[in-house]
């Protein structure tokens, strides 16, 4: 199969890479670039394990097609930490416990900082209302609910 | 036609393990030439916060800090045997696995520090932060990380221990069928209240409390958060989840997420948690297992609580809008 071109940003890094056509974002990050940190769960956009943010938007990279990426900029949940500190998504997942086998986490992370880059002080029903599209089969949720809500608190607390 | 409100109770008695055939667990410990612990297991982590534990454990038997603890599960093939991480017995049987391994490495670590200092290994104490004193005479010590070098590369000896976990066969009594298949109990309660509307089939769980008796809370943050995901998952269990929906027909089985349903984070109930501490006999520190029960008592008690909304007993899971309307409508007849 004729392999086309792809770039784009990564996490603020250039990425060039030659992939073969219908190949999905989920597969070109994983398998070409190495960034595993998105999940493939379903592979047919239900349980939001592979969210990413393509130009600050939340995308399922299941079902994106990695060549319609050239010229965005994508960010995944590992690239949230800066210089060796953590994202307050990624403290708040930790101090609340809200992590157990991890597999939903990153996707879980993703769909929280889209929302609290749009709502920095979201309510809980805006907070259920994102992760709506996210499944966990550990946590039975609530612990999730309230890393983003200590994330919300610490970000205000930042920016006061 | 109405909402119906209801509230049911139960409380289940859980066995940590599973005797049929000793149920063993093995474990190795070593100390690195500077004084940090490998554990060696193939008992698995899935999520439970194995490692976690197992370091815990480890630590406080050989007395060094949980961080100086490196727990290795990387291989079932080339790692010491253990039956699997199942029947809730991680916890109990790793972990008692791993209290022996370590007692043994500590011992032969006391030994090198007692040459080093020219004492008795019996007069020897740690303090936990990573040094060996002389009992009653602090001031003569030496630290962990010298002893290893020394055990290394002066006196020749392996700072290691090895552990086993096994307890005697069970077989049923020929008369009875009676056996001991486990070794200790784990207990819950959990009372739902429950709203079901008589005329679509609808259950909403409006409150979950739940009392658990699980033994020492190791890691009482871990077990937390192992109880808040299993009574969700309950839940789920009672009212939802299923592959096989006219079982053993196939038919319309859940086929992907769709499908196969779960509450997701718009559906939880109030949730409670109680967590009561009677340590085990035989548990390592006083563990018993907690893992798979933490899912059990809300199933018959959102059974019973459906029973005293709407006056009929499912006893079929899950407990769906169908299987209510059809038990209301037999009632009827
Ligand atoms: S893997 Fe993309 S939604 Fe499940
Ligand atoms: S932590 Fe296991 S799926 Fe969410």
């Amino acid at each position: 199969m004729a392999k086309v071109p792809v770039q784009f940003t990564l996490n603020g890094s250039e990425k060039a890479e030659f992939i073969d056509s219908g190949t999905t974002l989920l597969n070109a990050l994983r398998d070409k670039i190495g960034d595993t940190s998105p999940k493939g769960g379903c592979q047919q956009g239900t349980c939001g394990a592979c969210s990413v943010i393509v130009d600050g938007e939340l995308r399922l990279s299941c079902l994106t097609l990695a060549e319609t990426c050239n010229g965005t900029a994508i960010t995944t949940t590992s690239g949230l930490a800066e210089g060796g500190v953590l994202h307050p998504l990624q403290r708040a997942f930790l101090d609340t416990f809200a992590t157990q086998c991890g597999f939903c986490t990153p996707g879980m992370i993703m769909a929280a900082k889209v929302l609290l880059d749009h709502t920095p002080n979201p309510s809980r029903d805006e907070v259920v209302e994102a992760l709506s599209g996210n499944i966990c089969r550990c946590t039975g949720y609530e612990p999730i609910i309230q890393a983003v809500l200590t994330a919300a608190r610490a970000n205000s607390q930042n920016a006061a | 036609m109405a909402i119906r409100r209801g509230r049911g109770v139960a409380a289940i008695n859980y066995p940590t393990g599973m005797n049929l055939g000793g149920d063993p667990t093995q474990a190795l410990v070593h100390s690195t030439p500077t004084g940090n612990f490998m554990v060696t297991l193939s008992s698995v982590d899935l999520g439970q916060g194995m490692k976690q534990i197992m370091a815990q454990i480890c630590a406080e038997t050989i007395g060094v800090p949980t961080d100086r603890v490196v727990v290795d599960t990387a291989d079932t093939d080339t790692g010491p045997h253990c039956m699997g991480t199942f029947a809730s017995r991680g916890t109990h049987r790793a972990g008692n696995a791993v209290i022996q391994a370590a007692r043994e490495a500590r011992q032969v670590m006391l030994e090198v520090a007692a040459e080093e200092l020219e004492v008795n290994a019996s007069d020897l104490e740690t303090d936990g932060q990573g040094n060996i004193l002389v009992k009653g005479a602090p001031q003569k010590s030496i630290s962990i990380f010298d002893v290893a070098l020394s055990a290394h590369f002066k006196r020749g000896r392996s700072i290691s221990g090895r552990g086993m976990f096994l307890i005697p066969r069970s077989y049923p009594e020929k008369e009875t069928g009676a056996m001991k298949p486990s070794t200790c109990y784990a207990h819950a309660c959990t009372v739902a209240e429950v709203e079901v509307d008589d005329e679509t089939g609808e259950v909403t769980v409006l409150t979950v409390k739940n009392v658990f008796e699980i033994g020492r809370a190791l890691n009482p943050k871990m077990v937390e958060q192992q109880l808040v995901g299993g009574s969700w998952m309950g839940i789920s269990h009672a009212l939802y989840e299923t592959t096989e929906p006219y079982y053993p027909n196939r038919d319309h089985g859940g086929t992907d997420f769709n499908q196969y349903l779960m509450p997701g984070p718009g559906d939880l109930a109030e949730t409670e948690i109680i967590v009561l501490e009677r340590p085990s006999a035989d548990g390592p520190y006083g563990a018993k297992g907690p893992g798979e029960m933490c899912a059990n008592p809300q199933i018959p008690a959102v059974a019973n609580a459906v029973f005293d909304a709407v006056g009929v007993r499912i006893d079929t899971l899950p407990i769906t809008p169908e299987r209510i309307l059809r038990a209301l409508k037999a009632q009827a007849n």
